[in-house]
């Protein structure tokens, strides 16, 4: 597909116009607005409203918060693709679908239901609280919140990855010797990592940034369970825009450096495949561990 | 899928991952979907439908379906026009353009909010110009339907690159040189190979568009009745403790949300069933 010399199809200089007018008026103008708010405060004020022991604690919360999301679902969830890959079992297509619930449920919906589902008197709340752990209004239920806002993102990810592990892999590794867990940890956890690691950055990156679901089952207690988000939105309320542009600033710039990182990412992964190893390699390596 | 012993875990690792992963989705799936619908009608079906009737509730309803159809032309023209000129012609850059198209999958939504309310607040950039000329869009309709646009943006254009990517340029060409304008061609060749794709993108767009909260919630300012969407208006009812008013509203969301899915788990099969037949089709001329 070499037809760069000339263009035999129209519209080009249309659709990349109005892609770049568009995407400058709607995305990169006002996010550029911010960045020039921010300016006004210099860099050294935005920094001491963002290490300020309030902002502080709310970029903990909420980074620490996000990451045991990404990592339970990182784990659970590599668990949930394999089955829905590898095992048959009753009303499958459905537990698939279902899956994509937190991309269609508003997170409002999803917010308080967990809170009423943990609180004290709820159908789980009820079974928790007698054993001395309270999730309702404290930062466990920011991490319940979370990890249901993002439980798509790690098996939507793995699913295609485990499809496209050749079984000839496998049983040539078996062939070799390797026994079944040498298999899993030689070769088909390799094959999947970058894809795993891809579904935990985008499971964090989506949880940092979340909160219309947080705010119900948080409590919202400064230092203890409130979110960066929150802090912003009250520092609005009391039109504070200079501090809440900060921190929104700060928010934007880590974005972006989990953005790029996903992104480097899935270069690395896409690279990976390109040049995966020879079959014999992978399975001679399996069966090397079991010797 | 075929498999041998040697390939398969043994019986009892297969039934304890299978027992957890399906109680992990029971418990952070099944049982909130399934709360949802019990706290709404917890006082019975006609406490429910009384719930529903209720004059804010219901133009909540309208303003988040209004929304919803006011954001969809914009989405649908920038996505069919940013992937035509991304996936069919070659320019530099165009990595880039790809990497800010998805930027505000990375913006939170709070702060998706926030930057509008910079450029139109009555202290923002255009705020005196605005208020001289008595525009509202901040905590108007207008201000909300821009957030959910921002939030919305990436969602069609990333489904129809690959899409149209893989499709390549050929039957574009052929119509083209056989003498079809660029509508005809649009028109009879490029929209019937990726009216699925463009389906998906919209039914993803438009849950996304229905169910914001955060970047609609900054920019609404809460105004009853005026610009509380369905979303908006479910905290509010919560707040007051009034569960079973916010449960019927969340029972509609989470109606929506059914819907969605299923919605888009048929498109999905139509597009799997297309690309197996281009597949087949054109598998030589592919490497």
């Amino acid at each position: 597909m070499a037809a760069k010399t000339h263009r035999v199809l129209p519209g080009f200089g249309l659709a990349l116009g109005y892609t770049l007018v568009y995407l400058s008026l709607l995305i990169l103008l006002p996010l550029g607005g911010l960045i020039l708010k921010a300016s006004e405060l210099g860099f050294g004020q935005i920094m001491d409203i963002a290490l300020g022991e309030r902002s502080l604690a709310a970029f903990r919360v909420t980074f620490g918060a996000s990451f045991l999301a990404a990592a339970v679902n990182a784990f659970f969830g590599l668990i949930v693709a394999w089955i829905l890959v590898r095992y048959p079992f009753p009303g499958k297509r459905f537990v698939d679908a279902l899956v994509d619930l937190p991309f269609a449920l508003p997170t409002a919906v999803a917010g308080i239901t967990l809170a009423t589902l943990y609180a004290g008197n709820g159908w789980l709340g009820q079974f928790i609280e007698p054993l001395g752990f309270k999730v309702a209004y404290t930062p466990w239920g920011i991490v319940v919140a979370l990890t249901f806002i993002t439980l798509p993102f790690v098996v939507r990810t793995l699913q295609p990855v485990i499809e496209d592990i050749e079984t000839e892999v496998e049983e040539a590794a078996a062939s070799l010797g390797a026994s079944r867990w040498q298999t899993f940890v030689k070769v088909i956890f390799p094959a999947i990592f970058p894809a795993l690691l891809t579904g935990f950055a985008l499971a964090f990156a989506r949880a940092v940034g979340e909160y219309g679901s947080v705010i119900f089952i948080a409590g919202n207690l400064p230092l203890i369970s409130e979110i960066t988000p929150l802090l912003i939105i009250s520092k609005l309320e009391q039109y504070d825009v200079l501090g809440a542009t900060a921190l929104a600033v700060v928010m934007l710039g880590l974005s972006f450096l989990l953005l790029l990182s996903v992104n480097l990412l899935q270069w690395w992964t896409a690279n990976r495949h390109k040049n995966s190893e020879p079959l014999e390699v992978a399975a001679a390596k399996a069966s090397g561990g079991a010797q | 899928m075929k498999s041998t012993r040697a390939t398969q875990e043994p019986v009892w690792v297969r039934y304890t991952l299978l027992t957890i992963g399906l109680s992990f989705l029971f418990f952070f799936l099944g049982l909130p979907l399934l709360a949802v619908f019990v706290e709404a009608l917890a006082q019975g079906v006609p406490v429910y439908i009384e719930a529903l009737k209720e004059p804010e509730t219901a133009s909540a309803i309208w303003l988040t379906v209004g929304i919803a159809l006011a954001v969809l032309p914009f989405n649908i023209v920038f996505g069919v026009a940013a992937a035509w000129a991304i996936a069919k012609f070659e320019f530099k850059g165009k990595s880039l353009l790809i990497t800010l198209i998805d930027l505000p999958f990375a913006v939170s939504p709070v702060v998706a909010g926030l930057i509008f309310i910079l450029l139109f607040g009555s202290q923002g950039t255009f705020g005196e110009w605005l208020s001289e000329h008595d525009i509202k869009i901040i905590f108007a309709v207008p201000g909300m339907i821009l957030a959910t646009l921002f939030i919305t943006f990436p969602f069609i254009a990333r489904e129809l690159i690959p899409l149209m990517q893989a499709q390549g340029k050929d039957e574009e060409e052929a119509a083209v040189s056989l003498g079809a304008s660029g509508w005809q061609m649009f028109i009879r060749v490029t929209l019937p190979n990726i009216k699925w794709g463009l389906l998906y993108g919209v039914i993803l767009s438009n849950a996304r568009a229905m169910g914001e909260f955060g970047a609609v919630s900054v920019v609404s300012g809460h105004i009853r009745g005026e610009t509380n969407t369905l979303p908006l208006h479910v905290e509010i009812l919560y707040n007051e403790y009034n569960a079973i008013g916010a449960f019927a509203a969340a029972s509609i969301l989470a109606l929506l949300a059914l819907v969605t899915l299923v919605a888009k788990t048929i498109v999905e099969w139509r597009m799997k069933k297309e690309t197996e037949m281009l597949n087949t089709v054109l598998a030589p001329e592919k490497t």
